[in-house]
């Protein structure tokens, strides 16, 4: 019988929705589409399938604006029993290292875990170093781009992890972190009746930095390890861009003139 | 307690089998420490690596400290983070630097954390401050399609990990001075994580192949005449992220922000709808050639030679028009 299961879920902008300004040098985020991060949808789909077979909790936990209120409801109208909200202005700007500390210190609030589960990577920042920077702020163990649950047996979890070349199997002792590899499973759709529910009568918990015992200078700008001093936008190159028409016959002998296929 | 100096460069291998990445930023560490007089420290961490250590010595290291233990054969997230604390502990370096591979990022990952310092993840540019030394790199995010200039502002060993392909790897005529450590068994043993079973197969480099042919969704996952032509034009096969997860190729063949970057001379893209995280991975190859259905996707903003067609009636033609070629 599992404990908690916390997963971990950040909300992400589109990336080809995102517009660069070349002459503020700043990323306008305002157009773009917000989603759910989608390997976090992977990481709660695999906790509500272990909470299936092995019982537990299934809580979220995101560190991020008021307005991600609303994806955390989805998550809940996924299956998830209960949801965090970190959110503290002083938290703007906040690095890898300040965000993995910020979530281990409300996982140790939270408490009574056996699993830690969190995306392989987020779609904006895609650092991946969220999930074992959380481990060594609990002293716990991380398996990384998990694909798979194998079996929970006793105080341990045996899953499977994407390697080069294919792949290994390894028993970890829980309390553990997991990160779950992106599109490793199809997350099911939010219910529609829970959804409603969660909009209307679902109390979401929200903690500022001071519930979680840490102050302004260990969080934000000022708690962050490294700073961006540019951005600058990464065009593809300039293409060809030129179109060849006709039968594909044609279209072939063509393509192997002018690439020197023969 | 001396001064923190010198960067170093994790070595990564996998039951004797070299990640090639960390012979790029051997390269790079080298030629950044020709530059600021900074002396520079391969780090190997492994069971029998006599053929290695020859090998990774010649990559204009200084000094190759190597720890040897049966347990450290296989990566193990706790045993290589708890030797490498030990290995950093001894010998300061003030800069580290790994290759932005999965296991790589699990131990930087940790590193980070237990060391209270920075890391820049997967960068695409690694360089020194001229001013103030700090460690200064260019983190692509959003899909690829933004770099920042990220630089360390606090903690020891500054840290990055760096995107394989990024630098080109070059033996040097310099032989570096292999130094063989031992860690308390201790360090080693108290590890939470067994290994139960691991397949691998050898795969081919897909960063320096000189032309590929890449099959998107639209193939749905039928691959039979993309490997057919393939072959024939003496090229690797890729795939979009979807193909990979429905589990068609294995991961390694996956292009773009979550994959492989080509370096490729010629690419032909099948039935790829041309999302960022794609395009990331093919932006500095030669001539790209798509196929697609849709005139209005995206790829064809980003290629050299458009075509508007079914995927499977161009790799007929271009097939017959190849053996047709061969016969005559
Ligand atoms: C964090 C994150 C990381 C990601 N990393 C990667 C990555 O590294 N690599 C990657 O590829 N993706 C990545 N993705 C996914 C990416 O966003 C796209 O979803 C993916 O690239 C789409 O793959 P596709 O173009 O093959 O499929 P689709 O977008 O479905 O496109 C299929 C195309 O095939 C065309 N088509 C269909 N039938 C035919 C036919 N018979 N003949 C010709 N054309 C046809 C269609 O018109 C369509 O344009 C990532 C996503 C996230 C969130
Ligand atoms: N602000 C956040 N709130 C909640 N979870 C996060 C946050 N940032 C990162 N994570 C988790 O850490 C994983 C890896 O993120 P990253 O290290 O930023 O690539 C994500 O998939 C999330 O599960």
């Amino acid at each position: 019988m599992l404990k908690n299961i916390i997963v971990t879920m950040k909300v992400t902008p589109k990336p080809e929705e995102i517009r660069f300004d070349p002459v503020t040098k700043t990323v306008d985020r305002s157009k773009a589409t917000n989603e759910i991060n989608p390997a976090d949808k992977n990481a709660l789909e695999l906790a509500l399938q272990l909470k299936e077979r092995y019982g537990g909790k299934v809580i979220l936990l995101s560190m991020g604006p008021p307005f991600w209120d609303q994806f955390l409801k989805m998550g809940i109208a996924m299956g998830a029993d209960d949801a965090v909200l970190i959110s503290d202005r002083a938290l703007g700007g906040s690095d890898a290292f300040v965000t993995s500390k910020v979530l281990a210190a409300a996982i140790k609030k939270i408490g009574d875990y056996s699993l830690i589960i969190t995306g392989e990577e987020s779609e904006d920042g895609s650092t991946g170093q969220v999930p074992p920077g959380i481990a060594e702020w609990l002293g716990l163990p991380v398996v990384t781009y998990v694909s798979q649950v194998v079996d929970v047996a006793g105080d341990s979890i045996i899953v499977r992890r994407t390697i080069k070349g294919g792949y290994e199997v390894v028993k970890v002792k829980m309390p553990a972190v997991l990160s779950v590899e992106l599109g490793v499973n199809t997350p099911r759709f939010p219910d529609f009746e829970r959804l409603q529910w969660a909009q209307s009568e679902f109390k979401l918990t929200v903690w500022g930095i001071k519930d979680l015992g840490l102050t302004e200078n260990e969080v934000g700008f000022k708690g962050s390890l490294t700073a961006v001093t540019e951005l600058r936008e990464l065009r593809p190159r300039e293409r060809m861009r030129q179109f060849i028409e006709g039968s594909p016959e044609e279209i072939a002998k063509e393509l192997v003139k002018r690439l020197g296929l023969k | 307690m001396s001064e923190w100096r010198g960067i170093s460069v994790f070595i990564e291998q996998d039951n004797g089998e070299l990640e090639r990445a960390s012979l790029e930023i051997l390269t790079r560490a080298s030629e950044l420490g020709k530059k600021f007089n900074e002396e520079v420290l391969g780090i190997l961490l492994g069971h029998e690596l006599d053929n290695l250590i020859r090998e990774v010595s010649r990559y204009g290291a200084d000094k190759l400290v190597v720890v040897e233990h049966p347990d450290l054969r296989h990566y193990n997230s706790d045993a290589y983070t708890e030797t490498m604390a030990y290995i950093i502990n001894k010998y300061r370096p003030r800069y580290l630097l790994l290759p932005a591979t999965r296991n790589s990022r699990d131990l930087a990952g940790r590193l980070a954390v237990k060391f209270r310092t920075c890391l820049s993840a997967h960068v695409i540019m690694v360089d020194i401050d001229e001013k103030d030394r700090k460690l200064v790199t260019a983190v692509p995010g959003f899909g690829g399609n933004i770099v920042a200039t990220v630089v360390c502002t606090n903690g020891k060993p500054e840290m990055a990990t760096v995107s394989p392909g990024t630098y080109e790897a070059r033996p040097s005529d310099k032989e570096a001075v292999v130094i063989k450590e031992s860690v308390p068994e201790d360090i080693i043993k108290s590890r939470r994580i067994e290994l139960i079973e691991k397949k691998v197969s050898p795969m081919p480099d897909l960063s320096r192949a000189e032309k590929v042919v890449v099959a998107g969704l639209g193939t749905g996952g039928d691959l039979e005449l993309v490997k057919e032509f393939a072959n024939l034009i003496g090229a690797a096969v890729g795939v979009t992220r979807p193909l990979a997860d429905m589990g068609i190729v294995p991961r390694d063949y996956q292009i773009g922000t979550t994959g492989v970057s080509l370096r490729a001379k010629t690419v032909f893209v099948f039935g790829a709808s041309g999302a960022p995280h794609f395009i990331y991975g093919i932006r500095d190859c030669g001539t790209i050639v798509a196929v697609n259905t849709d005139r209005e996707a995206p790829i064809f903003e980003n290629c050299d030679y458009c075509i508007v067609a079914d995927l499977f009636d161009i790799l007929k033609a271009l097939i017959k028009e190849l053996r047709g070629e061969v016969h005559a």
